[in-house]
């Protein structure tokens, strides 16, 4: 086991010139600013006493590089800025915010994989069948609705309609986080589930084919057992690399959802941070969720090398 | 044949189905019984609808083909009769399967150990425990060194020959009635044929098993099976006792395949192919289905089709010229 | 041993004749016609809007706010008394426009960088990768966010915003497609028959690359409305009181408790768009790749 997660570090290195990258883009977003960065975030009517003020707390005098060295020292030592609308490290915001949006992905992520699983098996189970349909369907449907729509028709319905679910907001007590989660995790499940629903159909088609379910079934093994034991076991190794790109991508949908249900989450951080244009936070957030995915990506390597013991990154197998 | 045999197939047709409709007849009229312990062969090329007759009698058909009549009884039993919860229970305890190629034939993300012991845990109720004790157990039977820790493998990490060893002690875990093999040795060197052969020979006669075993190589018939029927497009065209069908054989295909495969006792012996190919089972001719390709072919074989008739002793045979054309051909 | 002319002969042969069958075929491809029919219809509504919509789309009417759907107002009034049928037709306009010319310089300049490091590899081809990994590093509408605050709100930085996060994702198909391309025989082939770099590239594989790259292009423009929208909802898009479907959401999420048609209906619209572009994009994929298909 210890074995064959010897890649990791080499995997880490390799990621080395990414992480630099992403701190890259996060530091230029500030200079692509149209004219002095200091003006456009405190506008056109700024006196020139605020203005020279912020350019110092940004440290735009000083010349670029050793500006972004002092920004890559700065991310180093935990210091991401001073929020410009509240005063405080925006560090401590971020602090705040991502146990938050980190619970609203978890939640998501079960949310469509109880959907996606049941579904993508009953429609491999008989391509071309009536289940098949309603997985083609759905996943046409899924993908084709605006995440923040499918949230508001979910709103309409479960919160205003049925009255099942808040409306929005995160209470208080970490039961009221899970309640206050279901109708924004659900909406993100649901965007999320068309992909997976798609790659594990046609995993598991590959995989109900093969030889060794002919196996399973000559010993007796049938229905949900089999499915558990021998299908899904092999059908999840291909989606599980899906799910982590896909990961990525639903972040970003959480910015929208958040707003959508009012969810103190990165997010909504990153909105408020827009409209009173507190630049630090904005990049603060960026570099967040861009760090984010590039640990979803070693995370979904090592879960896959897991799930498949033929995947040896570091020796060959024992030939016997 | 005066006991009821333990298997038994009766006029099996199977068929491609499409829109509920069968379209194409693949296997016809295939009759055969085995009795307990008895060693089966079918010989056939591809195609022959060998390997599809064994997974009719698995009930691994694939999806598409189909039963469309006929009948496969064991211990009297109507498979086509039976819930698909009975046919399940059948699986494993009573008739268990051997696949070509072990390497794809073994679920690659599951230890060998709990491969073997997933049968026994689900037929013989046996604790988590017990089930591994008897797949370790197994294992050293067929003669799997340092079974302990090669129980702990995964598939991947074994020889092909260990893994068909696998295959073999997974097969007999609940000790079965009747083991199906579909060429469990074909994907093997020749050396670890002969092994794998004699272990599934030496396992079978210890348990009592019988054997059906669906090859395309008379001379693995010939070492393991004492019964054989041989199998062209779809229709049984000769069977009867192993050694009685191999030194006088009583229709043109077998003799072809014969002619066809090297003879170690004769090395001079030229090698004929048989002309031709196998025919298009979507479209059928009235006549014999050998006969493009027999060369002794006579007008009535194009114009009907020959029934299997008695030969000899436990013998038939599906030609018309059955009793002229071999007399002395290969004494 | 083929000779690479005899490659060259027989893979021309078979383009003709992929080529033949699917001008035959392209009316019979339920999914294509489906798919054009129904984006077709969408256009000319959005095209003709000025003509066919009942009312001005900003001319507000403060006496008749909010009213249920009528016969005079079919899909009734928003807060400021705006016939929501004509703003949904002016908002296709807008929508649309972008949604279709946002893709433009992504695909261009995408194609040509993936192509330079898909056909020439080194070096760079590695910086490209690194930075194509960089990008895909930031979730789309974080940077489009990011991005929009940067340029300031507007047309045009929709347009960049799209532009800088989407390219990566043609450069990454066509590498792909271009690697696997030129491994080809037909390419030795055409190599061997000295034909330079370039004209193998545009004349050889770029066809075939090509029909990949627009199958994704439908899926891509899918996308782009939904960023637009999505703008448009979080107050980043197009400003008002131009129509707009996202912001249309927006105005009527307020009252949906009284007036659901008014976030439910844009939304529609979206969903609808978003099923004839990807049965466009299946259809294509089936006439462009028939091989290709599972």
């Amino acid at each position: 086991m210890l074995r064959r997660m010897q890649f990791i570090p080499g995997r880490l290195i390799q990621t080395i010139p990414v992480v630099f990258g992403v701190t890259l883009v996060v530091f230029f977003l500030g200079h692509l600013l149209p004219g002095d960065p200091a003006i456009a975030i405190l506008g056109e009517h700024a006196t020139p006493a605020r203005v020279a003020a912020l350019r110092e707390q940004l440290g735009l005098n000083l010349p670029l590089g050793v500006q972004y060295g002092q920004f890559l020292l700065h991310i180093l030592q935990g210091n991401l800025g001073q929020s410009l609308t509240y005063q405080v490290p925006v560090a401590s915001l971020v602090l705040q915010a991502v146990p938050v949006t980190l619970s609203l992905l978890l939640f998501a992520l079960i949310i469509s994989l109880a959907i996606s699983i049941p579904l993508a098996g009953l429609a491999a189970a008989k391509p071309g069948g009536a289940w098949d349909y309603v997985a083609r369907g759905y996943t046409l449907l899924g993908q084709g609705m605006p995440q923040f729509w499918v949230g508001i028709m979910l709103l309409l319905l479960l919160a205003v309609g049925l009255r099942v679910f808040p409306v929005g907001g995160y209470g208080i007590t970490p039961l009221d986080h899970i309640y206050y989660l279901c109708l924004p995790a659900l909406t993100m499940g649901i965007a999320m589930s068309p992909t997976i629903v798609r790659s594990l159909r046609s995993s598991t088609i590959d995989v109900l084919g093969s030889e060794y379910i002919a196996t399973a079934r000559s010993k007796g093994s049938s229905g949900t057992a089999l499915f558990r034991q021998h299908v899904l076991r092999n059908a999840v190794i291909p989606t599980v690399s899906i799910i982590g790109v896909h990961l990525g991508y639903l972040v970003g949908g959480s910015i929208v959802i958040e707003k959508v249900f009012a969810i103190p989450g990165l997010g909504s951080l990153m909105l408020n941070a827009i409209f009173s244009r507190d630049f630090p936070t904005i990049q603060a957030v960026s570099l967040m969720v861009a760090l984010f995915v590039v640990a979803v990506g070693i995370l979904t390597d090592i879960i896959y090398t897991l799930l498949n013991p033929r995947i040896n990154l570091s020796e060959g197998g024992e030939a016997v | 044949m005066t006991e009821t045999p333990l298997l038994s197939v009766r006029n099996l047709v199977l068929g491609v189905v499409r829109r509920g409709r069968p379209s194409t007849i693949i296997v016809d009229d295939v009759t055969f019984d085995v009795a307990q312990g008895e060693l089966f062969g079918i010989v056939g090329e591809s195609g022959s609808g060998k390997s599809l007759t064994l997974r009719a009698i698995a009930g691994l058909l694939p999806g598409g083909v189909e039963i469309i009549s006929g009948s496969v009884e064991y211990k009297g039993r109507n498979f086509t009769s039976m819930t698909s919860g009975e046919r399940r229970a059948l699986m494993g305890p009573e008739i268990a399967m051997i696949f070509q190629d072990p390497m794809t034939a073994l679920n690659p993300v599951v230890r060998v150990g709990e491969q073997i012991a997933e049968g026994p845990r689900r037929h013989l109720g046996l604790s988590k425990k017990d089930a591994m004790d008897l797949a370790i157990s197994m294992m050293a039977k067929t003669g799997i060194p340092d079974p302990i820790r090669r129980a702990k493998a995964y598939p991947h990490e074994l020889s092909g020959g260990l893994r068909q060893r696998i295959m073999i002690a997974m097969a007999l875990s609940c000790r079965p009635k009747i083991l199906l093999c579909d060429e469990p040795t074909t994907a093997l060197d020749v050396t670890l044929q002969h092994q794998v052969l004699g272990l599934l020979e030496e396992m079978c006669a210890n348990f009592g098993t019988a054997l059906i075993f669906v090859t395309h190589d008379l001379a693995v018939v010939n070492e393991t099976c004492k019964k054989v029927a041989v199998m062209y497009a779809g229709r049984i065209v000769e069977s009867g006792p192993v050694r009685s069908v191999l030194r006088d054989p009583r229709h043109p295909y077998t003799k072809g395949l014969l002619d066809s495969a090297p003879d170690f006792d004769h090395p001079d012996r030229m090698l004929k192919s048989i002309p031709g190919f196998p025919p298009n089972l979507a479209n059928r001719s009235v006549g014999c289905s050998f006969a493009p390709r027999c060369e002794f072919a006579q007008p009535e074989c194009v114009a009907s089709s020959p029934q299997l008739e008695e030969v000899g002793p436990d013998r038939l045979s599906a030609c018309f010229e059955k009793f002229t054309i071999f007399e002395g051909a290969h004494a | 041993m083929t000779t690479p002319t005899a490659v060259l002969v027989k893979f021309k042969q078979s383009r003709r004749a992929a080529n033949s069958r699917s001008l035959k075929r392209w009316y019979q491809n339920g999914p294509l016609l489906a798919g054009m029919i129904i984006v077709g219809i969408v256009v000319v509504v959005a095209v003709f809007a000025p003509l066919i919509s009942p009312y001005d789309p900003i001319k507000q009417d403060l006496l008749s706010t909010l009213q249920s759907p009528s016969s005079a107002h079919w899909l009734g009034t928003d807060k400021l008394g705006r016939d929501v049928l004509s703003r949904l037709m002016w908002g296709a306009r807008v929508d649309l426009r972008i949604g279709f010319l946002a893709v433009l310089i992504p695909f261009v300049f995408g194609s040509i960088i993936g192509a330079l490091a898909g056909y020439f590899g080194g070096w760079f081809d590695v910086v490209v990768m690194r930075i194509v990994d960089v990008f895909f590093a930031f979730p789309f509408y974080v940077i489009v966010i990011a991005l929009v605050f940067v340029f300031g709100s507007g047309e045009t930085s929709i347009y960049l915003a799209i532009a800088v996060v989407s390219w990566v994702a043609y450069a990454k198909i066509v590498r792909g497609e271009v690697i696997v391309a030129k491994t080809q025989d037909y390419v030795t082939a055409a190599r061997l028959g000295g034909m330079s770099h370039m004209r193998i590239l545009v004349r050889h594989i770029g066809p075939n690359v090509l029909s990949q790259v627009i199958i994704y292009a439908m899926s891509d423009i899918v996308m782009d409305i939904m960023a637009i929208v999505t703008l448009g909802y979080l107050g980043l898009g197009i400003a008002p009181p131009t129509p707009e479907w996202g912001s249309m959401i927006l105005d009527g999420q307020e009252f949906i408790t009284t007036q659901w048609q008014q976030a439910t209906i844009p939304g529609l619209m979206v969903v609808v768009m978003s099923l004839g572009l990807s049965w466009i994009g299946d259809g294509l994929s089936d006439l462009l790749s028939p091989d290709r298909r599972k």
